[in-house]
């Protein structure tokens, strides 16, 4: 069993279920949104901001962030272990992969963080 | 017909180099690449290559033609080329012993390490463990494999991580002894490849069953072991 990892869960299967289920929460709040702008041709600020002040459709799109943000490390987890190993960079590798992952991982958390004042800060 | 064959000599040349032959094929019969590479010996007999058996059961001659993974002895030219030239390259991904030999090391760790062989605590029986015609059925696809490595060399996450994911044919055999009646360790073989590299590693490109040349499907037995895993943790 391979053991020395950073992935999300330390788990392959949760690391794999998370992925699916966060991927059908992404499809369908983006399907949720296209019928939402196609169904409404005079699309305004006004009926947006009435769209986002929904306590349903804000909890919706938080779940929908925390989706994507689990995706995207999971996914930038999974390139990084692929392509940014020892036997494609040399000895250097586990500095450059942790160094990546770092500014990734903080980069995914501002996102969070900035997603979740912008829903819930009207 | 022009071959086109990798040279490589770690001991004695600084980098690889393709090496060019032309070779008649006797009454332009379609004959296998194994014999296209017999022709190509008889010009320069330091050319290398693993064979034995020359009828793809022992899974020695495993190479890449034309850019596919395939075994030499059972592969016609004609399955492989459409013009009149034949490229040679060993099975990518593995290190080079010499010309078309690559060093197995890896795959072999691989396979070594999933337990490739029956494990029952149960009293060991007067004769024979028994199976059913049924439980005996559900080996099927899996134990045919000859471990040639055309799948796992055909695989980009072995490529990225040998020492880490297991492989299609590993996972294949891997999936053989868990949906085997008469092992009885089937929770320690999950526990071994819940990581997030042994198994799921897999993205499910089926490159593997493109090229497998007994027709075997890896991707549908890692998908049994990942249902196997989901229903031991759920």
């Amino acid at each position: 069993m391979v053991t020395n990892v950073i992935s999300f869960g330390r788990s392959g299967l949760y690391d794999w279920i998370v992925q699916r289920i966060s991927a059908v929460v992404i499809l369908l709040y983006v399907l949720c949104h296209a019928a939402i702008i196609l169904s409404t041709p005079d699309m305004d600020y006004v009926r947006w901001r009435a769209l986002f002040a929904d306590t349903g459709m804000r909890f919706f799109s938080l779940v929908a962030l925390a989706a994507l943000c689990a995706h995207a490390w999971i996914g930038i987890w999974t390139i990084a272990t692929d392509y940014l190993t020892s036997r494609i960079l040399g000895p250097k590798a586990t500095f450059i992969r942790f160094l990546f992952l770092l500014i990734c991982l903080g980069t995914i958390v501002v996102y969070f963080i900035w997603g979740i004042m912008i829903l819930w800060s009207a | 017909m022009q071959v086109s064959i990798y040279r490589y000599n770690p001991e004695t040349d600084l980098k690889p180099s393709m090496q060019d032959f032309q070779v008649e094929i006797p009454n332009d019969k379609d004959i296998m690449i194994l014999d296209v590479l017999a022709l190509v010996k008889e010009q320069d007999d330091s050319v290398a290559y693993r064979r034995s058996c020359r009828e793809g059961v022992c899974g020695s001659d495993g190479i890449n033609m034309n850019g596919i993974n395939g075994l030499a002895c059972i592969t016609p030219i004609s399955a492989v080329t459409k013009k009149d030239k034949l490229i040679l390259r060993p099975l990518p991904g593995l290190p080079i012993v010499r010309d078309l030999v690559v060093d197995m090391t890896a795959f072999y760790k691989q396979y070594e390490r999933i337990k490739p062989y029956l494990q029952n605590d149960e009293a060991t029986p007067a004769i024979e463990r028994l199976q059913s015609p049924e439980d005996r059925a559900k080996l099927d696809g899996l134990y045919e494999c000859i471990l040639c490595a055309c799948c796992s060399t055909n695989c980009p996450s072995f490529w990225w991580n040998p020492e880490k994911f297991v492989g299609p044919a590993g996972l294949l055999q891997a999936y053989r002894f868990l949906a085997d009646s008469r092992d009885t360790h089937t929770e320690e073989r999950l526990a071994d490849l819940e990581d997030p590299f042994s198994v799921f590693r897999c993205r499910g490109i089926m490159n593997c069953v493109a090229v497998c040349p007994k027709g075997l499907n890896p991707t549908k037995a890692i998908g049994h072991i990942r249902s196997m895993l989901m229903e031991r943790g759920a």
